[in-house]
């Protein structure tokens, strides 16, 4: 049987070793190494590309990002756990709501990053129509901002916070909330002394889900931020592209795996559950 | 608990019309005459323009291709996987599988290039289909995976057993007995891997070829030039395309 | 009488764990034999070392004289009943039991099947899904998908267990009719000791992986051979170090005579139980004891001072030797 079983595992783990785990091995010895004269990689073996990322500019671009990431997932869970109440109070139609939610999120990311645009530009719908009602006279620059991005990415992401905390909600002990109120508890005081107490594990894992995918985002902040809000997706991708800069891009990817596992541990540590 | 429920109600409309109102208003805008951000007449010019418009038909016929050779690939590979694992977990897989979910797209994109290039100095090759058909089968196999094992932990561990004792082989006990117990939850899992291929732009944007743009490339291109209404009309189209697979691969995962 | 199934020495170590610890037994063909223990007491795994599923640490397992333990479950002529039936959701009644004979090459296939199902009274629900089954119905395919492979012995895992209780005395009695029809030799897992006694050409009592007494319903009730078995098989009143049981107590109001033993006791509570009445009785040193009586001899109230009776040949004496032994499983 074990052998069987081996047969059923090698071609996923070939596929694994050889696409994507020695992919992130190179990019590990490339950002020990040095930039070649016409882009590319040379000897000599060095840590400079690290020592780079100690700049004030790029320090900014981290902390942009780090504070955009924050902004969403935060902007997430308060805009998320409302739905998943009331979807979890939904009764018989909880899974149609559910599915309500979710459905936008399985059509095309870059559709939907798209779709603000066209209602953010200058020349978009919301402008347009602001201007034909005659609140403003100019076009207000919606787009090409932090704010646009954290917009784009709560949009894209929201999805991620509802379903964990839809399934903490659901798997509430009802008759908790019985016995708060029972005690002399109003909806409020149950609300912000036991339910949402309770949904500690669905926060937290909501919060990872999202903030992890923002932190690394590329496409939000590189259509709807123009080139005004450069987050750390597009700096890597700039290093690989435009400049050139092998080893300093290695270097920043490493950084961001860096963290995103950092953040991994301490939400093992904290459930003990994985996805798979 | 009255007051507040109506309260709830009226924060999920307004919550759901801000995910699906964007959507929604480019949708009704793609049949906007107009190429201008006013309505001036109902009109499938722009969904005619899309339709002849020779970048958008061969990117979208590159897409559709890879998609439908990186989901079958990923779909055969992630189920066997996703058996093997059932049987018996092997933690350095499920978290290398997991792992290469949770990485951000731009690092395994970038990582892959990287890859390929130096590849490229021992083989004659370029970017090109192949490689972005690899990029993908790589990805869409941790999706595949979590589906399928999902619905396997659904199955009754006892009755491989009992095809055993009644003589049947391994092999034949998971053909005949844990294969049709799990095919709604592997079609699922393999429309997931095609809406998640046909979708992707970060990755395949850096390992793809000159001659191999797809449909996401062209998109963006577009977009990023401005807003263009062809844009709005082949949005929608992907919009519905991808919803009513997603619909019936829902349907799949629960039956 | 033919031996078709010997286990010899069988056992199965887990790291801290002896799930089954050198147990050896005999069934005789044609023999209707169970396993009883607590939940734990390994007969559940003696059961899978025998279909196949896991492997002994040590021990031989024997079948029609040759050793099996090495092979695997499609291998060996024995077909187990699962304790939650494991039936093919997915297949209807008849092809669930086709199954195992889809696997073999082979002909008269649709008649095995019609023979098979009329035996087992499910004729006429061939194309029912296990869905669209009862819990009794679904049971009898199990039993008939095993049957009609024609196993050298049949495995059943507490086959009565997921029944309803009112259903389990009739299905027991199907049972028992089915296995004197065909003949086949039964290896029937249980913890309840009335299943097993009723049931039963001879029955294996095991507790913490030991095989701790074999014989007929009689031996192993009336002489049981350890206190494990005695107070297992039924209710026992300990008096000092020896046993008796409360059917083979008499409550009388005079000191005994004739030979009977007695000890006074004093009447604590009656409990009416419809074909007879338990009484619960105090012994001068304190201890408990309950009497079993009919509900139609005399009837005692609480506070009462009487006498206990009972034959000496009614007494449960368990040797020194057989209690270390107990102290130390």
């Amino acid at each position: 049987m074990n052998r069987l079983r081996a047969w059923f595992l090698a071609p996923t783990w070939t596929v694994n070793i050889v696409l994507f785990l020695a992919p992130l091995a190179i990019i590990l010895g490339y950002s020990f190494l040095t930039r070649g004269v016409y882009g590319g990689i040379t000897a000599p073996w060095t840590a400079e590309s690290y020592q780079r990322l100690i700049d004030p500019i790029y320090l900014a671009i981290l902390w942009r990002s780090f504070w955009v990431a924050g902004a969403s997932t935060a902007l997430c869970l308060l805009l998320g756990f409302p739905l998943a109440l009331f979807i979890s109070r939904a009764g018989r139609h909880k899974n149609f709501y559910l599915g309500l939610v979710m459905l936008p999120f399985w059509t095309s990311f870059l559709v939907r990053t798209y779709a603000w645009m066209f209602l953010l530009r200058d020349t978009g719908l919301l402008n347009t129509f602001l201007q034909k009602l005659g609140f403003i006279h100019t076009p207000l620059p919606l787009l090409y901002n932090d704010g646009a991005v954290i917009l784009g990415l709560v949009y894209g992401y929201l999805p991620f916070t509802v379903l964990p905390l839809y399934a903490t909600l659901e798997r509430l002990d009802r008759t908790l909330l019985e016995a708060a109120a029972d005690l002399g508890a109003k909806p409020w005081a149950t609300l912000t002394r036991v339910t949402i107490p309770l949904s500690a594990p669905g926060i937290r894992a909501g919060a990872i889900l999202v903030f992890i995918p923002c932190l690394g985002a590329y496409l939000t902040p590189d259509l709807l931020g123009g080139g005004k809000s450069v987050m750390i997706g597009n700096l890597i991708q700039n290093q690989f592209t435009t400049a050139r800069d092998w080893p300093f891009g290695s270097a920043v990817s490493l950084v961001l795996m860096a963290i995103v596992m950092v953040l991994l541990f301490v939400i093992a540590r904290g459930e003990g559950e994985g996805l798979l | 608990m009255k007051p507040r429920g109506t309260g709830l109600a009226i924060y999920a409309v307004g919550a759901y019309l801000f995910l699906h109102l964007p959507l929604l208003i480019l949708s009704i805008f793609s049949f906007n005459s107009s190429r201008f951000t006013v309505w001036e007449g109902f009109s499938l010019r722009w969904y005619s323009a899309a339709l002849h418009d020779t970048q958008l038909t061969e990117s979208a016929l590159n897409s559709l291709i890879i998609a439908v050779v990186a989901t079958v690939v990923s779909t055969v590979l992630g189920t066997l996987c996703a058996y093997g694992l059932w049987k018996r977990n092997s933690r350095p897989l499920a978290g290398s599988l997991y792992l290469s979910l949770v990485t951000p797209e731009i690092v395994t994109g970038i990582s892959l290039l990287a890859f390929y290039q130096w590849i490229f100095r021992f083989l004659r090759v370029q970017l090109g289909m192949h490689t972005v058909i690899l990029a993908h089968v790589s990805f869409s196999i941790a999706y595949v995976v979590i589906v399928v094992i999902a619905r396997l932990r659904t199955v009754d561990a006892t009755l491989e057993e009992a095809a055993l004792d009644l003589g049947a082989n391994e092999w034949q006990a998971f053909r005949y007995v844990t294969l049709p117990a799990i095919l709604p939850g592997v079609i699922a899992a393999a429309l997931l891997a095609f809406t998640v291929s046909f979708d992707d732009y970060v990755i395949t944007s850096l390992v793809a070829g000159v001659d191999s743009e797809t449909l996401p490339m062209v998109i963006y291109a577009i977009a990023r030039r401005g807003v263009n209404p062809v844009v709005n009309a082949i949005s929608a189209l992907i919009v519905i395309g991808f919803g009513s697979l997603v619909l019936v691969s829902e349907r799949l995962r629960t039956t | 009488m033919e031996c078709v199934l010997e286990l010899r020495g069988v056992s199965k170590h887990y790291p801290g764990h002896h799930a089954v610890n050198g147990v050896s037994l005999n069934l005789a063909r044609g023999e209707f034999f169970s396993l009883l223990g607590p939940s734990g007491c390994g007969k559940t795994t003696t059961l899978r070392l025998v279909a196949g599923f896991e492997e002994p640490t040590s021990g031989e397992i024997r079948l029609n004289g040759s050793s099996i333990q090495h092979l695997k479950p499609y291998q060996r002529n024995v077909s187990t009943v699962f304790q939650n039936y494991a039936l093919f959701p997915h297949l209807t009644v008849r092809d669930n039991v086709e199954f195992g004979l889809r696997r073999r090459s082979g002909n008269h296939i649709e008649t095995q099947v019609r023979d098979v199902l009329d035996l087992v009274q499910l004729a006429g629900k061939e194309s029912r899904r296990p869905a669209q089954l009862s819990g009794g119905e679904r049971q009898r395919v199990a039993l008939a998908r095993s049957l009609v492979l024609a196993p050298d012995v049949l495995l059943l895992d507490e086959p009565l267990s997921a029944l309803d209780p009112n259903l389990r005395k009739q299905v027991r009695a199907e049972l028992k009719a089915i296995q004197r029809r065909v003949g086949i030799t039964f290896l029937f897992v249980t913890h309840d000791q009335e299943e097993a006694l009723s049931l039963s050409d001879r029955l294996g009592v095991m507790n913490k992986g030991r095989l701790e007494q074999l014989g007929t319903p009689e031996e192993i009730y009336l002489r049981p051979s350890t206190r494990f078995v005695a107070s297992f098989l039924g209710a026992v009143n300990w008096i000092g170090d020896v046993g008796v049981r409360p059917e083979a107590m008499r409550i009388e109001r005079a000191p005994s005579s004739n030979g009977h033993r007695s000890r006074p006791a004093t009447i604590v509570h009656s409990t009416f139980l419809g074909n007879c009445v338990h009484v619960d009785t105090r012994l001068s040193d304190g201890e408990p004891a309950v009497v079993e009586i009919s509900r139609l001899g005399d009837t005692f109230a609480p506070g009462e001072s009487v006498h206990l009776w009972w034959e000496p040949a009614d007494e449960l004496r368990f040797d020194e030797l057989r209690q270390f032994d107990e102290l130390h499983l």
